[in-house]
């Protein structure tokens, strides 16, 4: 109902569920502040025209005391102001944080300069993403060179893309369309052509869309095929020799480490235990994993992860498979195949400035 | 008032001029050793004043050039490059070669010894080398600059700085590293200085708010800048060793940079406004002939504002994955950092109040100071608010909001204390109508400039783009526009100055009978400051006995009666 | 005795510098004030290094926050025995220096001054060729980072990054202590009685403590970490 306030070309785009709290409390802002600014450039004003040197104006002796009065006055006052927009600013924030379960999850990598994106059931774009309306979508980022920053002003949604970090976010798409995707993370050369869309669409649409969407495999499947791949399961199968916990359904449990402390199964575990297995050991195993830091991309550990999470059903099924561990055990980044399946270039972004072609493999 | 106006016969006071008294800091040794070997605190101030005029004009022709390619979508006039390489010439200097030492390296140095009745700083030497390590800074960015310049921004945010960018990074950071050293130096002066040659009678609750303002920015360029300089260190290191303290390939932590980043540029925006809130204390008390009002709770805010200022470094950082309580911590401490500086306006606008309100060019300053320090600060807020910088993090309304903080307020009271004290430093006037519409031009050209910004920002458009969805192009052709006016307002001084230097009527010791120690000395000062042993027998802004009203006759200076 | 006296006489009028020697007070009043003056001086520049090395500690709490297997499996790779014995010579010297500054306020220990400048010093240079032994030694054990370093855990070369880092401003700021150090001997040497109660000794003296004091910090950081138990 604020929104009347202000012109139409003076209002950003809002499309998300966030948008129009962010813009509740932007007109609010506005508000306070113009009464602020009012008031002060008010009173400059007409004291100056008033007590123009040689006006006329009455200028009567001032107690002495009126100064602390005044001065107690408004420090309270501006605290109060204060707090009080701090008080709604932080309770919009702190609900808003963490996505729903039922959250669509959508991968984000960022690179100089392109956006790569990467859906739930496999489905890969560059500097383009395709959402349904009225669903909520969490975004898992991650980048392969320097810090970029995913900005969809419309949803007034913004995270940085850090390299060898995941962050996390998420919007509610409210109206179908498009929409800028802009980068505003400084990152080099081509910074400002670092564009794309974020295309809204029914839900109808959206599974339209999708099943136009060439077959390919999904998340999950790439990382199950990297699990054997990259040796995992030559110890973490339940066949296996090597005495490493078993990844069957674990996603979500609470598991117990060393030193008497628990860890949550999830993204940050998952990958920290990637990377950084001596780390937080489960309880009675050793720590013989070696680190895979380096030898896994973030598009690597994404599919893991996705598999771990989505794919547990399945591990029975591998582990019933003939493999031979003891080929695999730890080696790490032995296997020469480069995984390149971002190669696999569908809709080259219609916009300006985005590369012609698909990257070259890291 | 009338000393202040232009009329060169109420100025040539011949009982005042005639004195027959030693000769100024100005007349003793003409050779340039002279000055580049002084250890005169006024003599140093002039130095610093030509070396930042010139990194002025350096930085803002790289902002003209970056204006001027914003003024259509698509890139035209200089590549992206060139674009990349443009904006971190222009941040880089004006952050560390002028904004940063503007006011205390030119009016601290010269101001804060003749306000508190000192003959000079603590440490002369020191503030003679503090000026060749700021100056050798500036040349070794420079260096980079001509050698083909750095494209990283002013922020140096790794691991672009230290693994991808291919430009000449390392001398520049070597730059700022350098002049931090200069910064330190000041620092430590100043604080001795303030703490160990106050003359007879000038109590810590006697000191002029621009002293104040001088300590209170020593504390941060003290206890700040060296987490910069290690910052620095760790960079160069990075480019030159290949240590991997920040390379996330190798398991450092980008992030780590930023905290340490801001942990110093936070506070560093501090070292800008806190000497322009001196600046304008003075400036407003002399043309509205008022006390200031509320003096100790202007000193308590400068000190808050100082100290709290430490703790905020983290709203920098609401989007790079920050936990959502750490960030609420942040937001917190942003709101309650910016209770002092409201309380500093309201002070300022209620010493307005029953004054004789003169509006020479020095008070114009100031009376914009107030209008655009408010909007710089209450957009500030906005920015403190995780949801809402969350949306306008790294777009133009940050551009806006700084711009309006560290050009709108903070330049604006460089201008009004270089207009305010050039009689005093150069024994000359300057012409007020010149003046006037100087400041009136650069009012109307910063809001014309700036202010298009906060809209293009909140519509959604990002910082440090080279080209830009074409929606955007109004706003930044009013932009544009401005930066066409702002310049020619940023030049006018410049010229008009310059000529008074040559062609100025003489000035009398006190022009604008003004309150300050400063004044209570010859224009421009002798080598020793005072003929006397200055005393102090009054609190500061004594411009009227308590309890009455200020007087609409000017005060006529008692010559000798302080010094 | 008499010498001595004549001594305690100039002292304020040698040592007064500008702006201290124009405040219209008596001599003595003067230099006293210029002597507190560069005490404090002093002492807000360290206030200043503390928020330097404290960033460079902080980067190193973090670091092994996140990496603490890692960064103990590297802290087992320096050379505990060049550490201790440069942590010996170091806080000896300290001795050394607290004695000269102390001495040089005291009439008739002109040579002790002297003497414990030149051990101090001394003493410093000795922590710098154990510290040049010590990084040939890690130089040939490969533990500079990059190509070819000799550890495998990933965070080992964040650990080595900062030891080297650390060392070596550490090294720096030793050096410019030793500086300091010759300069007021050179300077004793030139013009005899010009350590009497001069600000200088104090001064350098405070600085060199404090350097003294970064490198207890940094002792146990870089070689006690993971040695323990």
């Amino acid at each position: 109902m604020l929104d009347a306030l202000i012109p139409a070309f003076l209002r950003p785009e809002s499309a998300s569920v966030q948008a129009a709290k962010v813009d509740a409390i932007f007109i609010g802002l506005l508000l306070i502040s113009s009464a602020i600014v009012l008031l002060v450039v008010g009173l400059v004003v007409t004291f100056a025209i008033r007590f123009r040197r040689g006006s006329s104006a009455k200028r009567g002796e001032m107690p002495s005391l009126v100064s602390r009065e005044f001065e107690i006055g408004w420090t309270a006052a501006t605290l109060f102001i204060f707090l009080f927009i701090f008080w709604w600013a932080a309770s919009i924030e702190i609900g808003a944080f963490s996505a729903p379960k039922d959250a669509i999850e959508i991968h984000v990598v960022g690179k100089q300069w392109m956006w790569k994106t990467q859906g739930p059931s496999g489905t890969r774009e560059i500097n383009e993403l395709h959402v349904p309306v009225g669903a909520p979508v969490r975004l898992l980022l991650t980048s392969q060179d320097v810090i970029h920053s995913f900005y969809v002003p419309a949803f007034r949604l913004k995270r940085d893309a850090l390299p060898y970090q995941q962050t996390e976010t998420w919007f509610q798409a409210t109206k179908t369309g498009t929409y800028h995707l802009l980068c505003t993370e400084y990152c080099g050369t081509d910074h400002s052509r670092m564009l794309g869309r974020v295309i809204v669409m029914e839900p109808q649409d959206y599974a339209q869309w999708l099943t136009k969407q060439p077959e390919r495999d999904g998340l999950a499947e790439l990382g199950e095929r990297l699990f054997s791949e990259r040796g995992c399961s030559g110890c973490h199968n339940a066949g296996s020799k090597v005495h490493a916990p078993s990844l069957a359904g674990i996603w979500g449990q609470s598991v117990p480490l060393e030193g008497g402390r628990t860890a949550t199964v999830d993204e940050a575990y998952i990958r920290d235990s990637i990377l950084q297995p001596q780390r937080d050991v489960v309880a009675g195993y050793e720590p013989i994993m070696p680190s895979y830091e380096g030898k896994l991309s973030d598009g690597e550990i994404q599919a893991l992860t996705a598999y771990i999470r989505h794919g547990t059903d399945r591990f029975d099924l591998i582990g019933s498979l003939n493999l031979a561990p003891a080929q695999n055990i730890c080696a790490p980044g032995e296997t020469t195949q480069e995984s390149a399946p971002n190669q696999s270039l569908r809709s080259p972004a219609m916009v300006p400035g985005a590369p012609a072609s698909g990257d070259t493999p890291p | 008032m009338s000393g202040a106006s232009s009329d060169a016969s109420t100025l040539a006071n011949p009982r005042e001029l005639d004195l027959g008294l030693p000769v100024s800091y100005l007349a003793e040794g003409h050779s340039v050793r002279s000055w580049l070997f002084t250890t005169d605190h006024k003599r140093i101030a002039i130095l610093y004043a030509l070396s930042i005029t010139f990194f002025f004009f350096i930085g803002g022709a790289a902002a003209t050039l970056v204006r001027l390619e914003l003024f259509t979508p698509q890139g035209d006039v200089v590549g992206a490059d060139t674009y990349n390489k443009l904006f971190s010439l222009h941040g880089i200097v004006m952050v560390w070669f002028f904004l940063i030492p503007s006011i205390p390296t030119t009016m601290g140095n010269f101001l804060l010894p003749l306000m508190i009745g000192a003959r000079d700083l603590a440490f002369p030497k020191l503030n003679l080398i503090s000026w060749y390590l700021n100056l050798a800074g500036g040349l070794l960015t420079l260096a980079a600059v001509l050698a083909g310049g750095i494209d990283t921004g002013w922020t140096f945010y790794v691991p672009y700085s230290t693994v991808f960018s291919n430009t000449f990074v390392t001398l520049a950071v070597l730059g700022v590293f350098v002049s931090g050293f200069s910064t330190i130096a000041t620092g430590v002066n100043f604080i001795a200085t303030v703490h160990y040659l106050r003359a007879p009678g000038m109590t810590w609750f006697r000191l002029p708010l621009f002293v104040w303002s001088m300590y209170t920015t020593s504390l941060i360029f003290v206890l700040a800048t060296p987490v910069l300089a290690l910052t620095l260190i760790l960079v160069i290191a990075e480019r030159t060793f290949g240590l991997p303290i920040f390379d996330p390939a190798r398991g450092g932590d980008p992030i780590l940079f930023q905290h340490l980043f801001w942990f110093y540029s936070h506070p560093a925006v501090y070292i800008m406004i806190l000497p322009a809130m001196g600046v304008i204390s003075e400036v407003i008390t002399c043309y509205a002939r008022r006390r200031i009002f509320g003096y100790s709770f202007m000193v308590y805010a400068l000190v808050a504002i100082a100290v709290i200022g430490f703790f905020t470094w983290g709203h920098h950082m609401f989007t790079s994955g920050m936990s959502p309580f750490a960030a609420l911590v942040f937001s917190f401490l942003s709101f309650i950092v910016a209770v002092p500086s409201a309380i500093k306006v309201f002070n300022w606008t209620a010493t307005l109040y029953r004054g004789q309100i003169g509006f020479e060019s020095p008070m114009l300053y100031a009376l914009g100071f107030l209008g655009l320090f408010t909007m710089g600060g209450l957009t500030g807020l906005f920015l403190a608010s995780v949801p809402i910088d969350v949306h306008v993090q790294d777009t133009y309304f940050v551009v806006a909001h700084f711009h309006y903080i560290m050009v709108g307020a903070s330049v604006s009271a460089y201008f009004a204390g270089l207009h305010f004290w050039w009689p005093k430093v150069t024994g000359r006037m300057y012409p007020e109508s010149w003046a006037r519409f100087a400041a009136l031009l650069m009012f109307f050209g910063f809001n014309l400039t700036f202010f298009p910004q906060f809209i293009a920002g909140y519509l959604g458009m990002p910082r440090r783009y080279y080209s830009y969805p074409p929606e955007f192009q109004v706003w930044n052709v009013l932009s544009s526009s401005g930066a066409a006016v702002l310049a020619v307002a940023y030049l006018m001084p410049l010229g008009y100055l310059t000529w008074s230097l040559f062609y100025g009527s003489r000035a009398l010791n006190d022009p604008w009978n003004a309150s300050g120690l400063e004044w209570r000395t010859t224009s421009p000062p002798p080598r020793q400051n005072f003929f006397g042993n200055p005393q102090v027998l009054a609190p500061p802004y004594d411009y009227h006995p308590e309890a009455t009203p200020p007087g609409d006759e000017p005060r006529i200076a008692e010559e000798g009666a302080l010094t | 005795m008499s010498a001595g006296g004549d001594l305690l006489d100039e002292t304020a009028a040698r040592h007064l510098r500008e702006p201290w020697d124009q405040l219209r007070l008596a001599e003595g009043r003067a230099f006293a004030l210029q002597r507190a003056g560069a005490t404090f001086g002093i002492w807000i520049f360290i206030a200043s290094e503390v928020l330097f090395f404290g960033a460079l500690f902080l980067l190193y709490t973090a670091m092994r926050l996140e990496h603490a297997a890692d960064f103990a499996a590297a802290a087992r790779e320096t050379n505990i025995v060049y550490g201790t014995l440069n942590t010996a010579l170091l806080l000896t010297s300290g001795l050394c220096a607290a004695i000269a500054s102390q001495a040089s306020e005291r009439e008739g220990l002109r040579r002790l001054t002297l003497w414990c400048l030149a051990l101090t010093a001394g003493l410093g240079l000795a922590f710098m060729v154990v510290k040049g032994l010590e990084y040939r030694e890690d130089i040939e054990r490969h533990l500079v980072p990059g190509a070819g370093f000799a550890l495998k855990e990933r965070a080992t070369q964040l650990f080595f990054g900062f030891y080297w880092l650390s060392t070596a401003i550490h090294a720096i700021h030793l050096s410019i202590g030793i500086g300091l150090v010759l300069r007021l001997i050179w300077k004793e040497w030139r013009a005899p009685g010009f350590l009497f109660e001069s600000p200088q000794v104090e001064v350098a003296m405070l600085y060199w403590g404090f350097v003294d004091m970064i490198w207890i910090v940094l002792y146990p950081m870089l070689y006690l970490d993971g040695r323990g138990g």
